[in-house]
């Protein structure tokens, strides 16, 4: 408004990754013009909210449009208003206006707020209600018919509380400040290397790529034929940050820790199984067509999903897949030589990664993940150096207290913490202040440590408890444990 | 070492944290020529720390050991020495979310205090981000200048000796983010409107009383604020422990007390007097904090 030239950076173009809001309700969306979306059981365009500045709040028009939200100072005027309820009745005739009047004002395309402003004039009790008692009523009121939408920035604080919201069982009910304790606990910050293993929809890989801002690398650990990305893609990072960010199977762990990987990805690195993703659908049905057009020349597909999985919460249109049948030769073999070409590159950044874990000198290790927690971190620990933090997520506290354990059993770590948050939020309104919901339990547990060097002695003896204790030490622990 | 980003080795200059056991654990800066004192014995920095790595076991003089570690804004807030009242982690990391604070955010911040979330903001800002932080304390302001100095960081970080509430952070329109923790934060929310950028940004205040919770909210609205929303967040730790129960003698053959899930030890002993049942628990403390304060954020935005 004033001086400032906001940079663009900060205005809506087409193909960004947005996210609306309603009230407290968000959904992510990619922008494309002449594409409907359906949001808080509305249909709308974005196509009119290009060029606009982030932040803004719009008015849905007819035909799912949107306009821009002129801020209107409250006309209401709040001068009557009753003590108390006690001559107020329930007789269910108060409001003098119809479910069929309210229609046809509604129709009519009657503005939100003018429809509030009738049901106001048009209630007989509203006059005796008590001030706090009108505001409720108002409140209610807009939220039903003046509903607008605000067009917002992706970020970790949006896209945890929205996913947390809309699909909990996407991201193992990581609640938003129980993520918020991953990132900060792991020291995750620019530079560093960390290693990151989830199966949160790509939500907690997105949140460390968010607080490293480009700077340093990323290797995701993954279970099955590839890593799932679809919240990641919801951020919008730059190309730039996909740069260091790696990728590596899970089940190969094994072969590197042991040293006999580099033979198996020269040779059995074809033997890939095909992608098993749940929550990519759409992926799947793309690859078994893909699959079959290649079959003749036995080429394996691989998946890429960073690229080709849209996220998972938009509805975005199915590729028609009549085109790849019906497709030319030509087109056949350009497919097959891109497959090859992808291919050539997911096991080169393949490699890449396992250069970087035998380093054996990550900065770092994040676990979030549906799957039993202590063998993952066990092998997982191998590749972080001394000195280091590691943060282990479970929905349950109970594998949390075997992975405490086993840790201790094998050693190398130190300051175990086995914690969970407890999360309230407060209505804060003169005189009428108070606790919002108590939300426990749901939002998961943590157990994190730090890495310390590894002794050679003590390592054969693994099988003894509390190697890491001396003998002094060990005197006075049981002393304060009895 | 630095705050802002790690290294394998111990260096001359550094501080580092060492760690007894068992949440015991100090700051050092290490010297070529220093002692530090400990109760398994004397650490002899020249010989015992300079060159080894972060994360060693390092032997002190009584046969006793310890480790040596990396310091990180974490280790920090629980190490630190206390000017004032301090910001824990847990907090911390909730406020460091819901402020998006990344690499390249600009944060003002009041008052400095003892540096604890400090630490913590100019870790996640670094290497592109700056913060400006405002303590009306003279020494305080001081003392904070120096740490950031010896921890690598003064380049990220500018101190400002001043009341925030009646001079405000000293810079306009360039922060992304401000948060405050002073007593009363609804005199300086007009100083942190105009310390965020034009095209808005995000707010916290940190208070332990609703009443300082109420006045700054209604401040925030007043301000034009947007999102105000308010929360709380608790740490609950758990002990993992062994508990053992003791299954009561209710008179049946001893064969039939000794169900699966009983201690093994039971098993092996030739005649059990009575079945213990074995299980592993998070055991919550007896105490553990109630309340830090309240989080109220809020958002500044372009229209």
């Amino acid at each position: 408004m004033e001086e400032s030239v906001p940079d663009r950076g900060q205005l809506i173009a087409e193909s960004d990754y947005v996210v609306l809001k309603r009230e407290e309700v968000y959904k992510a969306v990619q922008v494309q013009r002449r594409k409907k979306i359906i949001f808080e059981k509305q249909w709308i365009h974005l196509d009119n909210a290009i060029g606009k500045h982030y932040g803004t709040t719009f008015e849905i028009t007819s035909g799912g449009n949107l306009e821009p939200k002129i801020k209107v100072v409250a006309a209401t005027e709040l001068k009557e208003a009753g003590a108390d309820n006690r001559n107020i009745v329930d007789d269910g005739k108060s409001q003098k206006l119809t479910r069929d009047d309210i229609e046809a004002l509604k129709e009519k395309g009657i503005k939100g707020q003018e429809i509030v402003q009738h049901l106001i004039e048009n209630s007989t009790t509203f006059r005796d209600k008590t001030e706090f008692a009108q505001e409720k009523y108002i409140k209610k009121k807009k939220k039903k018919y003046d509903a607008a939408i605000t067009i917002v920035k992706p970020s970790t604080r949006i896209l945890s509380m929205m996913y947390y919201a809309r699909e909990p069982g996407k991201i193992c009910n990581l609640r938003y400040d129980t993520l918020a304790q991953l990132l900060t606990l792991g020291n995750i910050y620019a530079g560093s290397k960390v290693i990151v293993m989830e199966t949160c929809a790509g939500l907690v890989l997105g949140s460390v790529m968010e607080r490293m801002g480009g700077f340093g690398s990323v290797i995701q650990m993954y279970p099955g034929g590839g890593p799932v990305r679809a919240a990641t893609d919801c951020f919008g990072f730059p190309k730039s940050f996909y740069k260091n960010l790696y990728e590596f199977p899970l089940s190969k762990v094994e072969n590197l820790v042991s040293g006999t990987f580099s033979s198996q990805t020269l040779v059995s690195g074809i033997d890939d199984v095909p992608a098993d993703e749940d929550s990519n659908g759409l992926a799947s049905e793309k690859q078994d067509v893909e699959e079959e057009s290649s079959s003749a020349t036995e080429m394996e597909t691989v998946t890429d999903t960073s690229t080709q999985n849209p996220p998972d919460l938009m509805e975005s249109s199915s590729e028609t897949t009549d085109n790849h049948q019906k497709g030319q030769k030509s087109e056949k073999k350009q497919l097959v030589v891109e497959k090859k070409r992808k291919q050539d590159e997911r096991r080169k950044k393949e490699s890449e990664a396992a250069v970087l874990l035998q380093h054996r000198n990550a900065d770092g290790l994040i676990v979030a993940s549906r799957f039993h927690p202590t063998p993952v971190v066990l092998s997982l620990l191998e590749f972080v150096a001394p000195s280091r933090p590691f943060v282990v997520y479970c929905q349950y506290k109970e594998p949390l207290l075997e992975c405490y354990t086993k840790l201790r059993e094998k050693g190398a770590v130190i300051n175990l913490k086995l914690s969970e948050t407890w999360l309230r939020n407060y209505q804060v309104l003169p005189n009428r202040s108070h606790p919002k919901l108590v939300m426990s339990g749901g939002g998961g547990y943590i157990l994190h440590g730090i890495t310390v060097v590894k002794e050679a002695s003590k390592s054969k003896t693994s099988g003894q408890e509390k190697v890491d204790e001396p003998l002094a030490k060990k005197a006075k622990v049981e002393e304060l444990e009895s | 070492m630095s705050f802002a980003e790690y290294r394998e080795l111990i260096n001359d200059g550094d501080t580092a944290i060492v760690f007894l056991g068992h949440d015991s654990m100090f700051p050092i800066t290490v010297q070529h020529g220093s002692q530090t004192q400990t109760k398994y014995g004397v650490i002899r920095h020249s010989t015992d720390l300079v060159g080894k790595k972060f994360g060693s076991k390092v032997t002190c003089s009584k046969g006793g050991w310890v480790y040596i570690l990396h310091p990180t804004p974490e280790l920090w807030t629980i190490n630190l020495p206390h000017r004032t009242q301090i910001l824990y982690s847990t907090d911390i990391s909730i406020i460091t979310m819901m402020l998006e604070l990344k690499p390249g955010s600009v944060v003002c911040e009041s008052g400095t205090g003892s540096g604890s979330l400090s630490h913590a903001i100019i870790r996640s800002v670094a290497p592109t981000g700056h913060l400006y932080t405002v303590e009306f304390h003279q020494q305080r302001a001081e003392k904070a200048m120096e740490e950031f100095r010896q921890h690598k960081v003064d380049h990220l970080v500018t101190v400002k000796n001043q009341d925030v509430c009646k001079n405000g952070f000293g810079v306009s329109h360039v922060a992304d983010a401000v948060f405050l923790d002073i007593p009363s934060p609804w005199e300086a929310i007009s100083h942190a409107k105009e310390a965020l950028k034009h095209e808005g940004g995000r707010i916290c205040s940190f208070s332990p009383c609703i009443e300082q919770v109420q006045r700054t909210c209604l401040a925030l609205e007043e301000h034009g604020f947007t999102e105000v929303s308010t929360l709380e967040i608790l740490l609950r730790v758990y002990d993992v422990r062994t508990v053992s129960l003791s299954v009561p003698d209710l008179g049946r053959p001893a064969d039939n007390q000794t169900s699966s899930d009983v201690n093994e030890k039971s098993k092996q002993s030739p005649a059990p007097q009575q079945g213990t049942a074995l299980f592993k628990s998070g055991v919550s403390p007896r105490e553990t904090v109630g309340h830090t304060g309240y989080l109220t954020f809020a958002t500044k935005s372009l229209f």
